[in-house]
């Protein structure tokens, strides 16, 4: 192994601003906003200056509370959202040598349908709740160029399995589903295409306690076996502290302190982590 | 009291903005071109679409054909002939090989249709992806990228939960290898006919206030999985009661006397035109 390693995903320099700005807070200079936006204009600076990489096989984990730009940055990589600025660059896409930003979005479906996976914090955004299970794992194939009847049944069967959802029920909608089964249909949805990357924002957020740790060792045990790599956002610094070897914490749509989770955990440097961890406690 | 109409109960402005759409139409085979849907005699959803199209069209030296559900002589084939005739004092006609224009609702004739006549087929719902997704914005943007998912994966969950692509009718299909389109709820039996058409194919809808095309010689396709073909509907070895036609559509008919089945052509004029040339031969 003395080839040198791309990171998955790279993403720098990256903004998200719902809003023109204006001469208050062009330059967005943090004096002129309040939290994240311009008292003066409105303008909402989501996320800013954002700049960080994942490497293959890690999860990395991104906390913060709701207003941090956590979320927003998770629609902009999954391309649910146009980016303000910045550049990401994909390491299976044309060899990691394209800002996918950039491209057109036909391009961003194409790489969505083959090189990500998402699970959305509410089923009904991830899922098509009136059809079939297996439909919505077929979906993502056929998105894929897939066109075979009896290979997408397989791989939906051999993922709903993988996700403990009983084949027989394979054909019921989500609808019928209790959240952390609905959960479980998005997950097995979104490894269905074998995805480089996989996104999980807030995902068990909702959930009852005890369901919430079965689909976090779920998310675990899947993790180790496919070695995925893996981006997990929550504002829960235990569901981050349970999954993620390293950590981002945001706040007010900036990135204040990244580092090995254990040694966020152990050392934190910035007040408001200092805040999170001692929560946690 | 008379009602004066101009020529085809449309003014000349109106008629211009039709063609207009429906050359657009022609132009991108497969395209929902959206036209001004004017108010008519007859409620929207009864073939208005289709009789602005016509109407738009026809000249004084065309013959008209209108059917519905195959036959010339239904209640709603009548009022839109008595409509067109009023209007244009055009000759009206039976025989499909003698029309040069041929409106009809759910089917497509069982003779050939021949180069220089006209098809126009009324649509009720001319959105392929509309139940899989509501949106028009939506849908505009899954035409404008050639997603088509969402129509193969309508496909899917019929196989999974019927076991065959029974559709029925308005199976969706690919127009010049570009877009999907409704074929409106002509029976599978007439897909084949939309392929390498030698008339010009119109469809029309009026409440939805879109017109499009197949322009003759063009490739349709309806779609279908590697491991479960297109199939049309199956009448075995079935044939006609009244004038022994076979590989046609049948009407399946029950007489109320005997309690006994039988089968009738669905084409109306078709199987009188042969039960005229057996008593003649
Ligand atoms: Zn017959």
């Amino acid at each position: 192994m003395t080839e040198f390693e791309l990171p998955v995903l790279s993403v720098s320099n990256f903004n998200k601003q719902f809003g023109k700005g204006c001469p208050s807070c062009k330059d967005s200079n943090e004096d002129s906003l309040k939290k994240n936006y311009c008292p003066v204009c409105g303008t909402v600076y989501a996320c800013q200056d954002i700049t960080f990489e994942v490497y293959a096989g890690e999860i990395l984990g991104v906390v913060g509370e709701s207003g941090s730009g956590k979320s927003t940055l998770m629609q902009c990589l999954y391309f649910d959202q146009e980016v303000s600025s910045g550049e990401a660059y994909i390491s299976s896409y044309k060899d990691g040598k394209r800002d996918v930003f950039a491209e057109s979005s036909q391009q961003k479906r194409y790489i969505r349908n083959h090189m990500m996976g998402k699970v959305y914090q509410n089923p009904l955004w991830g899922l098509r709740i009136n059809f079939t299970s297996i439909g919505n794992i077929a979906e993502k194939l056929i998105a894929a160029g897939n066109r075979h009847v009896g290979k997408m049944e397989a791989r939906g069967k051999e993922l709903l399995e993988h996700v403990n959802i009983p084949i027989y029920r394979m054909k019921e909608a989500p609808k019928n589903f209790s959240g952390g089964m609905q959960q479980r249909v998005q997950i097995a949805k979104a490894l269905s295409n074998n995805p480089p990357l996989l996104l999980l924002d807030e995902v068990t957020t909702g959930l009852d306690l005890s369901v919430q740790a079965s689909v976090l060792d779920l998310i675990k045990t899947i993790q180790r076996e496919l070695q995925i790599t893996v981006i997990i956002v929550s504002h829960d610094l235990g569901v981050i502290r349970m999954l993620a070897d390293r950590t981002m914490v945001m706040l007010d749509g900036r990135i204040i302190e990244q580092g090995l989770t254990d040694q966020i955990l152990e050392d934190p440097q910035h007040d408001y982590t200092q805040h999170l961890v001692q929560s946690l406690l | 009291m008379r009602i004066e109409y101009n020529f085809a109960f449309f003014d000349e402005g109106s008629k211009r903005e039709i063609r207009r759409a429906t050359l657009k139409a022609v132009a991108i085979p497969g395209y929902q071109v959206p036209f001004a849907s004017r108010e008519m005699p007859i409620a929207r959803g009864w073939g208005t679409g289709g009789l602005q199209l016509t109407l738009s069209l026809v000249g004084k030296e065309d013959i008209l054909k209108v059917i519905d559900q195959g036959s010339d002589e239904s209640v709603n084939a009548v009022n839109i002939k008595k409509l067109i005739i009023k209007t244009t004092g055009i000759k009206v006609t039976d025989e499909t090989s003698e029309a040069t224009i041929i409106q009809s609702r759910h089917r497509i004739p069982e003779i050939p249709l021949q180069a220089g006549q006209i098809l126009v087929l009324q649509v009720p719902l001319p959105e392929p992806l509309r139940y899989y997704e509501p949106s028009e914005l939506e849908t505009k943007k899954l035409h404008a990228e050639q997603e088509y998912s969402g129509a193969w994966l309508m496909l899917f969950e019929q196989i999974m939960n019927y076991g065959t692509m029974s559709t029925g009718a308005d199976h969706p299909a690919m127009v010049h290898d570009r877009y999907v389109m409704a074929p409106s709820p002509i029976p599978r039996f007439d897909n084949p006919k939309l392929n390498h058409s030698q008339a010009l194919i119109l469809l029309g809808a009026g409440r939805e206030k879109k017109v499009y095309a197949v322009p003759p010689y063009t490739r349709v396709e309806s779609l279908a999985f590697e491991d479960f073909s297109f199939e049309v509907e199956s009448f075995q070895d079935k044939c006609c009661g009244l004038c022994g036609a076979k590989g046609v559509f049948l009407d399946e008919i029950l007489d109320d006397l005997t309690g006994e089945t039988f089968h009738q052509c669905n084409d109306t004029s078709y199987c009188l035109q042969r039960l005229n040339q057996k008593s003649a031969g």
